[in-house]
């Protein structure tokens, strides 16, 4: 009765797609080499090319790879997560104005108390109160958006971007009275630095990541099926306000606490996000996320070799990451456009 | 049986279902009918518990919809939307593995496996199982959807406009796997149907609805009639009586 045009027997496993080869090998097999490329990169970065005593090169080292470890997980588990939830793989959570976010709250604190108060304050206090009024106000407008009545993600998003707007549009009107060296030190934090870290600080995020992913790895399936988006995801039983709900939150306190450790990186998780999608050959989060994470360290600690022992630059790594995922994002819209 | 009890939903003032109390889901095929902005999507969004409804209560099997854990439901009761627009590159098999996520919440045991092998086989997709969605024609595609559904294995099945975009051929290959569905796998189907005529044809028992209420809930045949679908539609339907079948017609 059904009399459809069916291919051959023999032809059905066949692939089609350019990636045939690629998807054949699986994606636990790729993730696995990633893996061991990140582990190879590490080694390379720890123990090549050191001036002068190797342990001391190590306790340094060691804490700028943990910190790219950090950042790695906190962007790449929170731009595939958000990029599930919205169904739109061109956003970051950045665009809900979260960079734009932590640079106001910073300009605020060199506006009212001086760049001195800035450098001098303590560090842990200062990231705390960085990390604490970003989530706050994460969850205020998820609560706000996803509380009442009206839940809608693309009116989310909107409200998201406005408000980045208006925030850079604050921090851009004070910055403007500031005195140029106050400036001078508002600038430099916002250039995102991975090779200073403080100690406690990479601690206490780490632990915040960590709990992070606990909170995702059980929902990695439920993931999966949050693809399909929400009506579809309802009806085979995903209870999605309080997932979406819970993962938002997530995200937030992730991205929270890397951007106050290290400062925005915006580009960063468009790009090692799409570039997962495309090597894990699946959509199946168990793959995409640890993918997205591994892709992370193979390129900030690739990036900081090159320009470290390559290239002979110091400490200007977000500034490529910046300037390449500008482009990849053109590429991104341009390709979806092309379809 | 799914039992609406005094459900009303307004949207900004607008009442879509007006203090509807019905039940359905009984054996076979029930349709859905009306005209546009009747409430029927609407209807299947309240059961479905995608709405919220401002009045009444919604119960499948005795269990209230608003209280009832979500994954409880979806062992019961399986809904197949008007759109299904999917982000994500799926295969045909990945798509109907999510089929059986209200059962194994992701981690597929052998009867898992076996329910999906089943859904694929009935459908007769085993020949595009590894074909991606979006290189499916709408008939094969409609299929994989339907598959999904069976792979849910619940006794309640809601289909809302099934036949959405399809042509003659595959509207009649899927009423007819409705009506299979029904008759050798005991399931309980409640469809929208826009066409009377595929309504009466497949269908047991026909609910229609307009401007928020059901306006008949009859036996197929007893609602095929010109006053009935007049009524129903706001416009003149004639009903001939063609090889002992009831159709309507409502062309000119």
């Amino acid at each position: 009765m059904l009399t459809d045009p069916a291919p051959t027997t023999s032809a059905r496993r066949a692939d089609r797609s350019p990636r045939a080869g690629l998807r054949r090998t699986g994606p636990a097999v790729r993730l696995a080499a990633l893996g061991v490329l990140v582990l190879v990169l590490t080694a390379v970065y720890l123990v090549t090319d050191v001036p002068g005593s190797l342990s001391y090169a190590l306790e340094k080292r060691s804490l700028t790879v943990l910190a790219m470890l950090v950042v790695a997980t906190a962007v790449g588990v929170s731009t595939v997560v958000f990029h599930t939830i919205t169904q739109n793989r061109v956003l970051t959570p950045s665009i809900m104005g979260f960079d734009a976010f932590y640079v106001l709250v910073s300009t605020v604190v060199v506006f009212t108390a001086g760049s001195a108060a800035f450098l001098t304050a303590d560090p842990f206090v200062l990231w705390a109160v960085q990390v604490a009024v970003m989530v706050a106000f994460s969850v205020v407008l998820f609560t706000w958006l996803f509380g009442g009545k009206r839940r809608s993600i693309h009116l989310m998003l909107l409200v998201g971007i406005v408000l980045g707007t208006f925030f850079r549009s604050i921090s851009e009107w004070m910055q403007r009275m500031l005195d140029p060296l106050d400036f001078q030190v508002l600038s430099d934090a916002f250039f995102a630095s991975l090779t200073r870290p403080d100690e406690t600080l990479l601690l206490l995020t780490a632990v915040l990541v960590a709990l992070g992913v606990a909170a995702v790895v059980p929902l990695l399936r439920t993931l999966d099926v949050l693809t399909l988006g929400e009506p579809a995801a309802v009806g085979l039983g995903v209870d999605h306000r309080r997932v979406v709900l819970t993962l938002f939150t997530v995200v937030s306190v992730m991205v929270a606490a890397s951007t106050a450790l290290v400062g925005p990186v915006l580009f960063f998780g468009l790009i090692v996000a799409n570039l997962a999608y495309s090597w894990a050959g699946s959509f199946r989060h168990v793959w995409t996320v640890p993918t997205a994470v591994a892709l992370g360290v193979v390129c900030l600690l690739g990036g900081q070799l090159v320009l470290e022992r390559a290239l002979g630059f110091g400490g200007a790594l977000s500034t490529v990451i910046d300037f390449a995922g500008g482009l990849f994002f053109l590429y991104l819209v341009l390709r979806k456009g092309a379809r | 049986m799914i039992a609406l009890e005094g459900v009303t939903k307004r949207y900004a003032g607008q009442t879509v279902v007006d203090d509807v109390s019905i039940s359905f889901g009984g054996e076979g095929v029930t349709a859905l009918i009306g005209p546009n902005g009747a409430g029927k999507s609407t209807l299947f969004g309240l059961v479905g518990r995608l709405v919220r409804p401002d009045a009444g209560r919604v119960t499948v099997d005795g269990l209230d919809v608003a209280t009832t854990s979500s994954q409880e439901l979806a062992r019961r009761l399986a809904v197949l939307r008007q759109d299904n627009h999917v982000a994500a590159r799926l295969t045909v098999h990945d798509l109907v593995e999510f089929g059986r996520f209200p059962h194994s919440r992701g981690r597929l045991t052998v009867a898992d496996r076996e329910h999906i092998e089943r859904a694929i086989a009935y459908l007769e997709l085993d020949a595009y199982r590894g074909r991606f969605l979006d290189e499916l024609s709408g008939g094969q595609r409609q299929r994989a959807f339907i598959a999904m559904v069976l792979a849910q294995d619940t006794e309640y099945v809601l289909l809302d406009e099934p036949l959405n975009n399809l042509d003659l051929r595959h509207m009649t290959e899927i009423m007819r796997l409705v009506r299979e569905m029904a008759d050798q796998l005991g399931k309980r189907v409640v469809t929208v149907l826009h066409d009377v005529n595929f309504a009466a044809t497949y269908a047991d028992r026909i609910v229609a609805m307009r401007e928020g209420r059901v306006v008949a809930d009859a036996p197929a045949r007893e609602v095929m009639r010109p006053e009935v679908l007049a009524a129903v539609y706001d416009t003149t339907v004639d009903v001939r009586e063609i090889d002992g079948r009831p159709v309507a017609l409502y062309y000119g």
